[in-house]
Parts: C-alpha cells; sequence; structure tokens
C-alpha cells in the first residue's frame, strides 16, 4: 500500500500550483498558469453541471417512464416526475412469456461474474510473468499480445458461432462465458501494472529464501496489485453484462437468454410497450449503477490510467 | 543428474554443487524458472488462440466455402464467389453508406465535445471525483437500455424530440418522422453514440492533459495566450497522441455499430434497419445474413470486407488527425 502512495505522490498533485505570483509579475504568471491550476468559475460550473444533466437524464427519463401508465407517457408536455406504476409494469416483465426475464438476470449474474473472476485469475497471471519474469520469447509473445488489442471483434464472430456449433456450446452459457474468459487488454494493464509497483529486488530476495514463482505471484504480486484488480474487474464486469452482439447470436430464442438479450426479446414483435420494456431496462441498469456509485472513483482511474500508459 | 542442455541462465544460480539430497530442490528450481513462466501465460494463449484467433483465420477459410445454416448438404468451395457478389450486393453498398454516414455524424462532434468537456474537467474543481463520475453515466449504461429510452425520445408522436423542436417552431404542424429517412435516423442514431461516448473520451483527454508539463503553459504566456488559444494551440498539439487513440478507438468501434441501429428499430430482431434500410448497418447486416438469410459463408466474407475497410479508415484516419491536430504551426 505505501508503494502505491509513493508512487502517486511522485506525480504532481492536482491543486498544487506554481509560487504565488506578486507585483508586476502577476498578469503574466496568471496568464501561463496551467489549466489545472486555474480554478474553475462559474461559467464552467454551470456548463459542467448541464453536461452532468445531460448524462443523466436518459436514466432518469428511463425510470419515468417505467413508473408510468400508457397514458402518462403519450403526454405533452412530457411527465418528468416518476409514478407509482413501477411495481406493477415490472410484474408484467417477469410474466411475459418466452422472455425469461427472471433467469436472465440470474444469467447475466453468472456470466458476468465468472468472466471477471477468470480475467482477473489469468490475465493477472500471464501480466506477472510478462513483468517479471525472464523466459524466452516473451518480447515477442507480448508483443502479440498487445497487436490483438487492435483486432476488431467483429472478424471472428461467424466462425466463432460454427466454433461454438462443433462443440455444442451455442444455446449454452459455456458459449458467452469462455471466450470471455481472457483479454488482451487485461494482460496489458496488469503487466503495466506490476512492472510499477511489484519490485524487483523483493521478487530476487523471495527467490533466494527459497519461494517458487507461483509463490512469489500469489503473496508478493498479487497484494501488491490489489488495487488494479480492482479497476480491471469493475471494468470486465460492466462490458460483459452490457455485451449484446454475440450474446444474441448464440442465445436468442433459447430458454437461456442473458438480460440483454431478453431486453431486445421485450421489445421486439408488432407492437412494444415501453413502460414495459423500460421497466426491465431499468432493473437490468440498476447493477451498473451501484457498481458506478462504489466504484465510480476505481473506474474513473482505470480510464484514465489506461489512456496515458498506451 | 539430469541431462538437460543447461544453458547458463542467470535465474537458475543458486545452483547446489554436489549432494544426493538437494537434486530434487536443484529440479524443482530448474523447473520453476524455465517452464512455470510459460504456464502461467499457458491460460491466456490457450484461450486465446482457440476463441480468439482460431476463429479469425478460420473466418477466411468460411468466406471461400458454400455454407448455410439451412442446407448442410451444400458444401464445397465456393472460390471468391462470396467476395465477388460483395460489389454487386445493393444493400452491402447501402450498409456502407449508412455506416459512414452514421459514423461522421458521431465521431466528429463527439470528440470535439469531449475536448470541451475534458477542458472543463481540467480546471481546479470542487468535488472533482463527482464530476469526473458523473461523466461517466452514459458509459456503464447498457446501450441496449439507453437506445430504448432515446426511442421514446425519438417517437414520431408524442416524441419529446419532437415536442422540443416544436416549441421553437420546426415540424410544429408536420412532426418529423425520424425513422422515415435516412438523415434523420442517422442523427438519432448518432445522438445514441455521442451521448455514450462523450464522457468516456473525455477522461482520456483529461489524463493526457494533466501530464502536460506546467512550464508548457508558463511559457505560452509570453505570447498572451487566452484560455481559448491556449486549448487549441498548447493543449491539443500537446495531447495529440490520445487524440490519434481515441479516432482510431472510435473508428473501430464506429464502423462495427450494431445495437444502437438493431434497437432504433420497432422490431428490435429485425435487423433490417428500417422500412427500406436506411440505417441498416453493416455489422447489422451481418447479423441478417448470416442469422436471418442462414448464409454465414457470404456473411464471413462480408465480416472480411469490413475488417478491411477499418484499417483502411483507421489508417486514413490517424494521418488525417497528425495533420489537423499538430500540423499547422
Amino acid at each position: 500500500m505505501s508503494l502505491l502512495q509513493r508512487r502517486r505522490a511522485a506525480v504532481p498533485a492536482g491543486g498544487q500550483g506554481p509560487a504565488t505570483p506578486s507585483g508586476g509579475r502577476r498578469r503574466a504568471v496568471l496568464l501561463g498558469r496551467a489549466p489545472q491550476d486555474t480554478p474553475a468559475g462559474i461559467g464552467t460550473y454551470l456548463l459542467l453541471s448541464v453536461t452532468a444533466l445531460f448524462a443523466a437524464f436518459p436514466l432518469y427519463w428511463m425510470f419515468v417512464i417505467a413508473t408510468s401508465s400508457d397514458e402518462a407517457t403519450a403526454q405533452l408536455p412530457p411527465v418528468v416526475i416518476p409514478g407509482d406504476r413501477f411495481l406493477a409494469n415490472l410484474d408484467e416483465v417477469f410474466s411475459m412469456q418466452d422472455v425469461y426475464f427472471a433467469a436472465s438476470l440470474v444469467n447475466s449474474v453468472i456470466v458476468a461474474t465468472v468472466v471477471t473472476a477468470s480475467v482477473l485469475f489469468f490475465c493477472s497471471l500471464a501480466g506477472f510473468a510478462f513483468a517479471k519474469l525472464r523466459f524466452r520469447g516473451s518480447r515477442a509473445l507480448m508483443l502479440f499480445v498487445v497487436l490483438t488489442l487492435t483486432v476488431p471483434n467483429q472478424l471472428g464472430v461467424v466462425a466463432l458461432y460454427i466454433v461454438m456449433g462443433k462443440l455444442g456450446w451455442n444455446g449454452t452459457l459455456l458459449a458467452v462465458i469462455v471466450p470471455g474468459m481472457v483479454t488482451a487488454f487485461g494482460v496489458f494493464y496488469m503487466r503495466q501494472f506490476i512492472v510499477n509497483t511489484v519490485p524487483d529486488e523483493l521478487v530476487e530476495s523471495a527467490r533466494i529464501d527459497g519461494a517458487t514463482t507461483m509463490r512469489i505471484y500469489w503473496s508478493i504480486a498479487l497484494p501488491a496489485v490489489r488495487p488494479a484488480l480492482a479497476v480491471l474487474g469493475l471494468l470486465t464486469f460492466v462490458a460483459t453484462w452490457n455485451d449484446f452482439q454475440w450474446p444474441l447470436i448464440t442465445l436468442n430464442g433459447t430458454d437461456y437468454p442473458t438480460s440483454m438479450v431478453a431486453i431486445s426479446d421485450l421489445a421486439s414483435g408488432n407492437y412494444v410497450i415501453y413502460r414495459r420494456v423500460l421497466a426491465g431496462a431499468f432493473v437490468a441498469t440498476v447493477p451498473l449503477l451501484i457498481m458506478l456509485v462504489v466504484g465510480g472513483r476505481q473506474i474513473v482511474r482505470g480510464i484514465m490510467e489506461g489512456a496515458v500508459k498506451s | 543428474m539430469p541431462t538437460t542442455r543447461a544453458a547458463p541462465d542467470p535465474a537458475t544460480r543458486p545452483r547446489p554443487t554436489a549432494g544426493r539430497q538437494s537434486t530434487w530442490r536443484d529440479r524443482l528450481h530448474r523447473f520453476d524458472a524455465r517452464y512455470v513462466p510459460y504456464l502461467l501465460i499457458a491460460p491466456f494463449f490457450l484461450l486465446f488462440f482457440v476463441f480468439g484467433l482460431f476463429p479469425m483465420v478460420f473466418n477466411g477459410v468460411v468466406a471461400l466455402r458454400h455454407w448455410r445454416l439451412d442446407q448442410p448438404e451444400l458444401t464445397g468451395w465456393a472460390g471468391t464467389e462470396n467476395f465477388r457478389r460483395l460489389f454487386t450486393d445493393g444493400d452491402f453498398g447501402n450498409a456502407l453508406y449508412n455506416t459512414f454516414g452514421i459514423f461522421l455524424l458521431s465521431t466528429v462532434p463527439q470528440l470535439l465535445l469531449a475536448l470541451v468537456v475534458a477542458s472543463m474537467l481540467n480546471r481546479r474543481l470542487r468535488a472533482q471525483t463527482w464530476w469526473r463520475v458523473s461523466a461517466l453515466l452514459p458509459y456503464i449504461t447498457p446501450i441496449t437500455a439507453s437506445t430504448l429510452v432515446f426511442n421514446v425520445f425519438f417517437a414520431r408522436d408524442h416524441g419529446m424530440a419532437n415536442w422540443a423542436l416544436g416549441l421553437v417552431g420546426i415540424g410544429a404542424e408536420n412532426p418529423i418522422d425520424w425513422r422515415a429517412d435516412k438523415l434523420h435516423s442517422w442523427i438519432a442514431i448518432a445522438t445514441m453514440v455521442n451521448w455514450k461516448w462523450i464522457g468516456y473520451n473525455a477522461l482520456l483527454y483529461l489524463a493526457a492533459m494533466q501530464s502536460i508539463p506546467r512550464d508548457v503553459y508558463e511559457a505560452s504566456a509570453l505570447d498572451g495566450a487566452g484560455p481559448w488559444r491556449q486549448l487549441w494551440r498548447i493543449t491539443v498539439p500537446m495531447i495529440r497522441p490520445v487524440v490519434i487513440f481515441t479516432v482510431v478507438l472510435s473508428t473501430i468501434g464506429g464502423l462495427q455499430l450494431f445495437t444502437e441501429p438493431m434497437l432504433f428499430d420497432l422490431n428490435a430482431q429485425a435487423a433490417t434497419g428500417g422500412a427500406g434500410g436506411e440505417w441498416q448497418t453493416v455489422a447489422q447486416l451481418i447479423y441478417k445474413v448470416g442469422w436471418k438469410d442462414l448464409n454465414l459463408g457470404y456473411a464471413a466474407a462480408m465480416s472480411w470486407a469490413l475488417f478491411l475497410v477499418i484499417l483502411v479508415v483507421a489508417a486514413l484516419n490517424t494521418l488525417l488527425t497528425n495533420r489537423i491536430s499538430g500540423g499547422r504551426k
């Protein structure tokens, strides 16, 4: 932990400005001040508030419609206050035939949890090996990992479906879980973090004390990269939960949809009842909202760190 | 003693010189140093080869064969037939056109607005984390859910978009049917894409902005650059690598657009992209050809074509961005 704090302290903290200006040079220094040292004015706060409102409004609006009756959703000017029909609408969603909404939520939890746990384990293993172990071909293999980051997943979808057909996994959760169990991004991210946080001397001295590689991974590397695991875990969970195209291809029309596929089922057919669809959509969004509230800081950090390092 | 080739590997150095009882330790050490690293990366590569790399290569094979889900007895090589068909397929041309249209309408405003939001977030703010987290609300929202909300927003009758436009006198008599023609449907879909990605890109820009050395700004005071000029003349050129990164990211993502156009359709699984294919994207067409028309061979060829298009456009956009964001003096 202390290592991490030191690392962060090395980066200039956000609020630390240059020396306080004085005398005639004052204006020049004000002009030349870095933006992150310039206090935001009223205008900035106002614009940021508008931005935050734009970001939040569709979510709020989803809840409003999810709680309303058909008449209320058709009113103009629009009703912007939640109604009292949320449970009634939800009840309709859960009792719809051939949608399996309740089961789909359970499926999504299973898929996202297993995928996240597996990504964390396998990617930190590989990331540790690339960061701290010397072995023949490690550079070439790492370059390979980085290159695969840029390949669009669209490319293999048709063939993946055929592979899953041969395995007999189409229409089962295995088809969605197994291909997601490792990601090139995860290996890349964990490697970067381990390179920076686990000192070589610590690894060497543990080795002299007779610790095996696996032991060093488990007792030294893993505890040191817990923050990175949290970030990668959150990002993976969100991405897996929200994935739509591949689950739709392999799970649609079966009894095992994920919640995203079930939502698209709700929105299919000749006549779509939006208060019902959005009640379902809202329920499927709640777990992610909770994640953002609990781990928002980590998610922000993960995205920002990824940007600077790549 | 084991007779393996003993390469002078520094990692195996603490090697016991003699003694029978240390032999197993010796072996363990050697195994640990030489093979365990490969064991640690094995799960990743194994899974990646089977479910990532192999399908990509195999896709090329499928594209060259007859492969229909409804006629399993029809097999054999199709040669370049599937690829040649692409050039005369009006649906494919239309889908490419739509994909590019939506891509332009979404990427350009998205990245420009992200830049503006990032430069606001780059000020010294109270409740800094709170503002950043709120920018990520759209990022964590499932696209299926948000698209369905936007569907209500863009409804022809009783839609909030038309109501708001009506207030300023647009389409008051004749409300806009957002699904009736290309331009309007593209605007609606691009709005969803923009909403989703502005905050995310803003955070990427913000990260880069905060790593600009402070003395760069101090030096700029000499030529009296105000905040706006500061943004364009100092900040943007300094964060050019990240700008290029976001352009490549949104090219790869934007040209594969699938969920928004799918669910914008009033029948969410029709994959037609409107009555006349007004907003059918290539990714959507691949889905339709593969799993509605059941022609996997042709869908595979289309995937390859899309991949090539993405490569070319990503390269072009990189060059272009490089020019715009730093080339001028």
